[in-house]
């Protein structure tokens, strides 16, 4: 027992917010009499807060280093219009538009990236002059609505994996198949990573916690699996796309170099100079990085609206940030991780879809996402300040 | 040395202090952090107008029971009893018991570099009527509060532009402002080189005189042993003995260290048989700018060489230029207009950042570990592999996590920082173990050349012992060490040979057998004069 209370409490902020989701997931459960939790619910809410998530992971790693982009939503619009002016305009391919896109974001994110890491402007400055930039350039672009834009592009953020296996019941199997593929990999990594740790006598979780920590895991995602099996079309394409950039970055950001460099920066930028790592080239490259995913981001946004707006992306660098925060990363910098953005972008996105099944005023719902960041920042220094005084 | 003068004078006037009157009691204190029991049982007292030293090994619990004491942690966070006057306290904070005349001046400086000293000494105690602030009063208090400490500055200055040692004392300044009848200082003298450190022990007796009881925490042994009353030893967090050094036993150094590590220590220094090889590290001509103020010259046509196996000191007084030319040297990280030659193994090379500095072999521990050497809110994992993780990862720059884990235990095992695992966080570690980790990470680097700037600050005489050691150890495995020390005795106890520095000039160079402290002394505060006479060598290679 003494144990237990000791790992959670050592573990308590990560704890926390997963806590926190499901209390709220729990809360509209009851509060929408069951409808938030319908199957079709489940993949909108994925299709509809993709670009949150895909933003998130950009922003966790530029925040960590210390820095913060407060462009990303007038990038999104910009290189959204021009993926739409692309194909529609100039009749561009669907693969081709994309590339191009992608190449876009990376010089834009390249841009910024320079005058922060070699001319040494702050972030916060740089990327507040790209916000109104690119802003700007995206209303020059895009003077009217774009559309329409070929259906093969809108599917990337309307449309669901294909079922070709049929199903099994009411539920479609190619899900249910991707379904069993994340459990089996969360299980067989999670095991190694221990065996790891036992190999080098390292301490570990007590074997019941780290059963139970898998049995709740692999339960969360066999439910959401069976969830969106039910639904209308299966798993839908952007949730594949998402998943596979948080393993990657997750990877990025935890085990390769430039992911340490990263926190190395973050949490001392001066030892970190002093240890080799060259800082410029670290947040030139993050720059770069969260262009590329705010291209990502703008590609799912347009496909999702069908069509290329100028008014595209307004606030969605505060939805990115926002997620990072509630998801515990630092404002100092140093800390952070993408699984917890994930979660704050899941936390801000129920709160979105419950309020609007509720049918609660938009101003409202604005209201009360702020008073939940709020809490959630107020939730994680309050409990840090009592672990430093224990 | 001035050490001893001032301070022995100090104790004969003011050891008297009546056996009976204890001005604090601490009983059985115990104090746990999530793994790691601090403090079991320990007892403290002091007695009323004595200087009362407190010894013990890096992470023995010293800080820890004066955080306690001065409310950092405040009543509730430990178990245990504080006793005031005979009376029992139970503080809710800092400012409780600064009201209670109890003030700490903490081991890591916490002075707000862009403040000027007065705004620093009346921080949160501002001299103010009705919510404005008093300037010409907070200027006029400062500034005779530095005078009382010794120090003419204007207080208008920032701390960034007087010297460690008078950072010290502006502490100490602004401790005075405030009602103050139990001082605390953790570590006053690490940072500060012998002069300093004289200055302040007597500055530290005069308060004796005029009743203000000190607590001081220290690894320099002589400091103690010269000013103190008593000293009570702690180790592994508890209350090993008080020694007074006024009753029948005489207290020698030695008998401290018997407390402190249990069982005598014979030698400070370990052994050390020089097998000097081919040239390691040669630097020419060597000049280096102030990097704001670009027409200061801070280091002046500097020569240095140093051999395979070999171990040479750098001994100078605070600002001489020894940690400005060493991290020139270092990838110029510090410095403008630098100018000069660097040899490797007698080819000239080019090192215009860290990294090429590392790649060519050359590695540099900082003597602010803080600022400059430590990721504090990670891992003693992540730090010690930071400045190689080249060497624990794969080819297209994927980390190994169990090499790294394998890595990161053989130092914490070599080094024995006390810590429960590799994944402790380093903020959290006593600053001696931050040291050994900030040691661990550059010996991990394996290089081929390593400066040590201030290796052993803050560190206990075992520790030190362990360290000297390792540096040995290097040596022998053909390493070329420098190291940069305010110590005298340990410079001439490790080095095979030492250059002196004074105003960013090599002013001279003894070889072991021939360095006495008096010799370098002479040596360090040699004045800039007219061409050539100052350039005396002594000594060849
Ligand atoms: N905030 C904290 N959280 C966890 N452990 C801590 C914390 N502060 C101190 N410790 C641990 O408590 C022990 C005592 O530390 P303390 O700083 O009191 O040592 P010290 O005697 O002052 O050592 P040094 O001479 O190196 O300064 C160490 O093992 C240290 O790692
Ligand atoms: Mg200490």
């Amino acid at each position: 027992m003494n144990v237990l209370r000791e790992y959670f409490g050592r573990n308590v902020r990560q704890y926390g917010i997963v806590l926190a989701l499901l209390l709220i997931v729990l809360l509209f459960q009851l509060l929408t009499d069951g409808r938030l939790l319908a199957p079709n619910n489940i993949a909108a809410l994925f299709m509809q807060n993709a670009y949150v998530m895909i933003l998130a992971i950009g922003m966790v790693a530029v925040i960590v280093a210390g820095h913060i982009d407060l462009s990303v939503g007038s990038v999104v619009a910009f290189i959204g219009g021009l993926v739409a002016i692309m194909m529609h305009n100039w009749g561009w391919s669907v693969p081709l538009a994309i590339l191009a896109a992608l190449v876009v974001g990376a010089l834009v994110g390249a841009w910024q990236g320079f005058w922060i890491a070699f001319v040494g402007i702050p972030a916060f400055i740089v990327t507040l002059a790209g916000m109104l930039i690119f802003r700007g350039l995206a209303i020059v672009l895009v003077g009217q609505t774009i559309a329409p834009l070929p259906s093969s592009f809108n599917r990337i953020g309307n449309g669901s994996v294909a079922n070709f296996l049929g199903f099994a019941g009411q539920m479609d199997v190619v899900t249910l198949v991707i379904g069993v593929i994340a459990i089996v990999g969360l299980v067989v990594s999670q095991v190694r990573a221990r065996a790891n740790l036992i190999k080098h006598e390292l301490t570990v979780e007590v074997f019941g916690v780290f059963i139970g920590k898998l049995v709740v895991m692999g339960a969360l995602i066999a439910l959401v699996t069976y969830w969106l099996s039910l639904s209308r079309g299966g798993t839908p394409i952007i949730l594949l796309i998402v998943g596979v950039l948080v393993l990657g970055f997750t990877f990025l950001m935890n085990r390769t170099v430039f992911g340490r460099h990263v926190y190395a920066v973050g949490g001392n930028r001066n030892a970190a100079i002093l240890s080799g790592v060259s800082a410029r080239n670290v947040d030139f490259m993050l720059f770069v990085n969260i262009g590329l995913l705010s291209a990502v981001a703008a590609i799912a946004t347009t496909a999702r609206a069908g069509a290329g707006v100028a008014a595209a992306g307004q606030n969605f660098e505060l939805d990115a940030i926002a997620a990072c925060f509630i998801g515990g990363t630092a404002v100092a910098g140093g800390v952070g991780k993408i699984s917890g953005a994930m979660i704050g972008a899941l936390i801000m996105g129920v709160l979105n879809m419950g309020l609007s099944i509720l049918a609660v005023d938009a101003a409202w719902q604005q209201a009360i996402k702020g008073l939940v960041l709020l809490l959630a920042v107020a939730l994680d220094i309050v409990s840090k300040r009592k672990g430093a005084l224990r | 040395m001035a050490t001893d003068a001032t301070a022995q004078d100090g104790r004969g006037a003011g050891g008297g202090a009546p056996a009976g009157d204890l001005i604090l009691q601490m009983r059985s204190i115990s104090k746990e952090f999530p793994g790691v029991k601090a403090l079991s049982d320990v007892t403290l007292e002091v007695r009323r107008g004595e200087v009362h030293a407190i010894c013990g090994e890096n992470g023995a619990g010293k800080s820890t029971l004066m955080k306690v004491l001065s409310g950092v942690y405040p009543h509730g966070t430990y178990t245990g009893d504080i006793l005031l006057g005979g009376e029992e306290v139970r503080f809710k904070g800092i400012r409780d018991s600064e009201e209670a005349g109890i003030v700490i001046i903490h081991q890591e400086l916490a002075l707000v570099p862009r403040l000027s000293l007065a705004e620093n000494m009346f921080l949160g105690n501002e001299q103010a009527s009705g919510g404005v602030v008093d300037w010409n009063k907070t200027r006029s208090q400062a500034a005779k509060l530095l005078r009382r400490v010794g120090l003419h500055d204007n207080p208008d200055v920032t701390p960034l532009d007087i010297g460690v040692g008078k950072q010290q004392l502006v502490e100490i300044a602004k401790a005075l402002s405030k009602k103050v009848d139990l001082l605390i200082l953790d570590e006053p003298t690490a940072a500060l080189n012998d002069e300093d450190s004289a200055h302040l022990l007597g500055l530290i007796a005069e308060f004796r005189d005029q009743g203000i009881t000190s607590i001081i925490i220290s690894h320099k042994l002589n400091e103690i042993a010269a000013i103190a009353d008593r000293v009570t030893v702690i180790r592994d967090g508890q209350t090993i003995e008080t020694l007074d050094f006024h009753g029948a036993e005489t207290i020698t150094e030695d008998r401290i260290i018997k407390g402190m590590v249990g069982r005598p220590l014979d030698n400070r220094f370990p052994d050390h048989e020089p097998q000097i090889g081919a040239e390691a590290l040669r630097v020419e001509d060597w000049t280096v700018y102030h990097p704001i103020d670009t027409e200061r010259m801070v280091v002046d046509h500097a020569h240095l060489t140093v051999h395979q196996g070999e171990i040479v000191g750098l001994a100078g007084l605070m600002g001489a230029g020894r940690t400005e030319l060493a991290m020139s040297v270092f990838g110029r990280s510090y410095g403008a207009n630098i100018s000069g030659r660097i040899y490797k193994n007698g080819q000239e090379i080019s090192i215009r950042t860290v990294r090429d500095a590392i790649k060519h072999g050359i590695a540099y521990t900082t003597e602010d570990r803080k600022a400059l050497g430590l990721n504090l809110i990670q891992t003693i994992r992540e730090n010690i592999s930071a400045s190689a993780l080249g060497k624990v990862s794969n080819w297209w720059g994927v980390v190994r996590g169990g090499a790294e884990d394998v890595v990161a235990e053989k130092y914490r095992k070599e080094f024995r920082i006390k810590a429960p695992t590799v994944e402790s966080v380093v903020g959290k570690l006593s600053g001696g173990n931050q040291q050994k980790v900030v040691l661990s990470k550059w010996v991990n680097a394996d290089p081929d050349v390593l400066i040590l700037d201030e290796p052993t600050r803050g560190i206990d005489v075992g520790a030190k012992y362990e360290i000297y050691g390792i540096i040995n150890a290097l040596a022998a495995a053909g390493k070329a060490v420098i190291v940069i020390s305010s110590e005298l005795p340990e410079l001439i106890g490790v080095c095979d040979r030492i250059y002196a520095v004074s105003q960013g000039r090599i002013t001279g160079e003894v070889a072991r057998a021939d360095a006495t402290q008096e010799e370098l002394m002479r040596y360090m505060t040699m004045e800039k004069t007219p061409a050539g006479a100052g350039q005396a060598q002594e000594g060849t290679n």
